[in-house]
């Protein structure tokens, strides 16, 4: 009997004040009408191709597969885009559609600072005001991309309320939305909040599993066998497996983040320790305690320290499609590392958990079988915490 | 009639609103019986939420105070059912929609209905989603409190044709918080409702002093405090009883 809008599942819908209703149905009529208007289109195209650097490189991890020996590894490689991580993706497609909108002004939530530094990215080359809520203990955990979007022409909010991280990001946008939405869009980052935005950005993420797909029929001439990729909000897990849901045969590995272990109290892992609830607009699974408060999570990864995830990915787990796994700290931090020599690359501390599953599964799966790694972002934002992880103290 | 219909029998109705558990409950008993006592005509009582996304700083930081000192969905329950022994004035509780949900709808609003809870509000519960609670709401008698905005146009009928127990006019955007200028046109959106529904409709957000408190309750049938009511708490703390009753007799015989 629930509203049926924006569903998936049981999951998703609209619990928003009144104030936002008018303008989440304007946006959804805007993106309904221009995500299949040629010239929105060609001009997306044309930015992703042009500014962003789409397509990304599907590249086969050489040296990791043989180091690792068991099966294939793909790295999708995320990190390569214009401002180093998916984002972009997604804050293109926002931006375009607030601009076509006659919006003038975007907010933004971010955790790592990624999405913050991509759409400051492109509100500077929209010419759009900008500002980035960010969570203080944010702030200091990501300094060097505080200082981006600042000589990108942002503001930047440190977010003093509740645990000041990315939650609480979150819940700042949204009431500095209900308090300026005539000229203000709120670019939200990942595949959460109300309806229409879980939709809205998984539809831009989904670029990353169309083009992997066919670069893996290309090079491979066939599907890979499993599909990994780190959650937090769930914006790039499912822009990695949208385009492989109707695979079967393709595993889909969503890659929580444990912090120091999901028998802790110290973890953001959803999924695994959180139970259904309604928050940030919508229904899904939450870290929470037995009266519904929302916990106060933890990750040493700024991006994936949330207490929700992204309907879709809720309903993913409900129906056994796609399975989510945790992985602690120091498993993120030691892939961080391994990724680093073995590679030549250096993820974000985000990708570091889905390179971390990796490194667990592909040695027990045979030679011949294939597996896609999702790098999200490039990890130089991590080296000073990393650094600080292992007791180097090391000025940024 | 509903018990929060007699609240607005007397003239123009004065609403409070406060967090239980702010700065204890001990406390709250003494601020609800002095504000009853002061001519509050129906009053809201604040469960505290980890996250209050429609709050400005004040009540924000009264819901931390109120988690912080141990308040949970039971003790309150258990406060207001020890309340209820002595104090007949029409009680709603405002809160978030996870507080309900995780509690269990049924569980929550049954639970009301027996203690003497008389409406609910949810303010991220919007009327696209409110058949959430509103069946089992309207199963026990307590009324789900629909919300109107000053961006609500032409939802305004549709959300008042269906409206239980009040309407909630949010007087302007952002959130909750005292405003010096309230600039919505409050009396062109409570004509609209007039033309849908019976039911009485208070203004909330942003009113803190009489003069603001008694403009406002010339276009609409009561007017609701919160963020005044709370900063009076926050600076009194457990001696807040005195301080707030003086401040709503205040804003009554304004109003009056």
């Amino acid at each position: 009997m629930t509203n049926p809008k924006g569903r998936f599942g049981i999951h998703g819908g609209q619990y928003i004040p009144e104030t936002l209703m008018n303008a989440v149905i304007e946006l959804e009529q805007a993106y309904e009408h221009y995500k299949n208007d040629p010239d929105f289109v060609r001009e997306l195209n044309d930015l992703l191709a042009n500014y962003a650097g789409r397509p990304s490189l599907l590249y086969y991890a050489d040296k990791l597969t043989k180091t690792l020996g068991g099966a294939k590894i793909y790295l999708k490689r995320e990190d390569l885009n214009h401002t180093g991580s998916h984002k972009i993706n997604n804050v293109l497609g926002q931006a375009l559609l607030a601009k076509k909108m006659g919006k003038t002004r975007l907010i933004a939530e971010t955790g790592a600072g990624q999405h913050g530094v991509a759409t400051a990215t492109a509100a500077a080359l929209l010419g759009m005001e900008c500002v980035v809520f960010m969570g203080e203990e944010d702030t200091k955990r990501q300094a060097l991309n505080v200082y981006r979007m600042r000589l990108l022409g942002s503001k930047v909010v440190p977010v003093t309320s509740g645990t000041a991280t990315l939650k609480d990001a979150v819940s700042e946008a949204m009431r500095e939305w209900t308090s300026r939405i005539d000229d203000t869009h709120y670019c939200l980052g990942s595949v959460m909040g109300p309806h229409p935005f879980p939709t809205i950005v998984r539809d831009f993420q989904s670029v990353i599993s169309k083009e992997a797909r066919e670069q893996i029929l290309e090079y491979e001439g066939r599907l890979p066998d499993a599909v990994i990729a780190c959650v937090g909000g769930g914006s790039n897990a499912i822009g990695s497996f949208y385009n492989f849901i109707g695979d079967k045969d393709v595993r889909l590995i969503g890659c929580e983040a444990a912090g120091r272990g999901i028998d802790t109290f110290e973890t953001a892992a959803t999924v695994n320790t959180g139970r259904l609830g309604i928050f940030h607009g919508m229904k899904s699974y939450f870290c929470q305690d037995e009266f519904g408060q929302i916990a106060p999570v933890y990750s040493i990864s700024a991006g994936l320290d949330y207490p929700g995830v992204g309907p879709e990915h809720a309903h993913l787990h409900d129906i056994g499609r796609a399975e989510y796994v945790p992985v602690t700290d120091d498993e993120a931090v030691d892939a961080f590392e391994f990724l680093s020599r073995t590679e030549g690359i250096i993820p974000a501390i985000e990708s570091a958990h889905a390179v971390a599953y990796a490194m667990k599964l592909a040695p027990t799966m045979d030679k011949d079988k294939i597996i896609i790694v999702t790098i999200s972002g490039r990890g130089d934002k991590d080296c000073a915490a990393i650094a600080r992880y292992r007791g180097e103290d090391i000025n940024e | 009639m509903s018990n929060i219909a007699k609240a607005f029998e007397g003239g123009k109705a004065f609403i409070p609103f406060i967090t239980c558990g702010d700065p204890d409950l001990e406390t709250t008993g003494k601020i609800v019986r002095e504000m009853a006592a002061n001519g509050a005509d129906l009053i809201e009582l604040g469960i505290p939420f980890s996250d209050p996304t429609a709050e400005g700083p004040v009540i924000q930081g009264a819901n931390i105070r109120a988690l912080s000192g141990g308040v949970t969905t039971d003790k309150i329950f258990d406060f207001v059912r020890e309340l209820r022994k002595d104090v007949s004035v029409p009680l709603v509780f405002m809160t978030y929609s996870n507080v309900v949900f995780s509690y269990g709808a049924e569980r929550f609003i049954s639970t009301c209905q027996q203690i003497g809870i008389d409406g609910i509000i949810l303010p991220d519960l919007p009327f696209e989603e409110k058949d959430e609670f509103l069946p089992i709401c309207r199963q026990y008698g307590v009324d789900l409190i629909s919300l109107i905005a000053p961006t609500s146009a032409d939802r305004v009928a549709m959300i008042a044709k269906d409206a239980d127990g009040f309407i909630y006019i949010v007087s302007s955007l952002g959130v909750t918080g005292e405003r010096s200028q309230i600039t919505t046109d409050i009396s062109k959106l409570v004509s609209v409702i007039r033309e849908n529904t019976d039911i009485p409709c208070a203004v909330g957000f942003g009113i803190s002093n009489p003069e603001q408190a008694k403009n406002m309750s010339q276009f609409a049938d009561g007017v609701i405090v919160g963020s005044a009511i709370v900063r009076k708490i926050a600076q009194h703390g457990k001696d807040s009883a005195k301080p707030v009753g003086e401040f709503v007799k205040q804003m009554k015989d304004a109003i009056r």
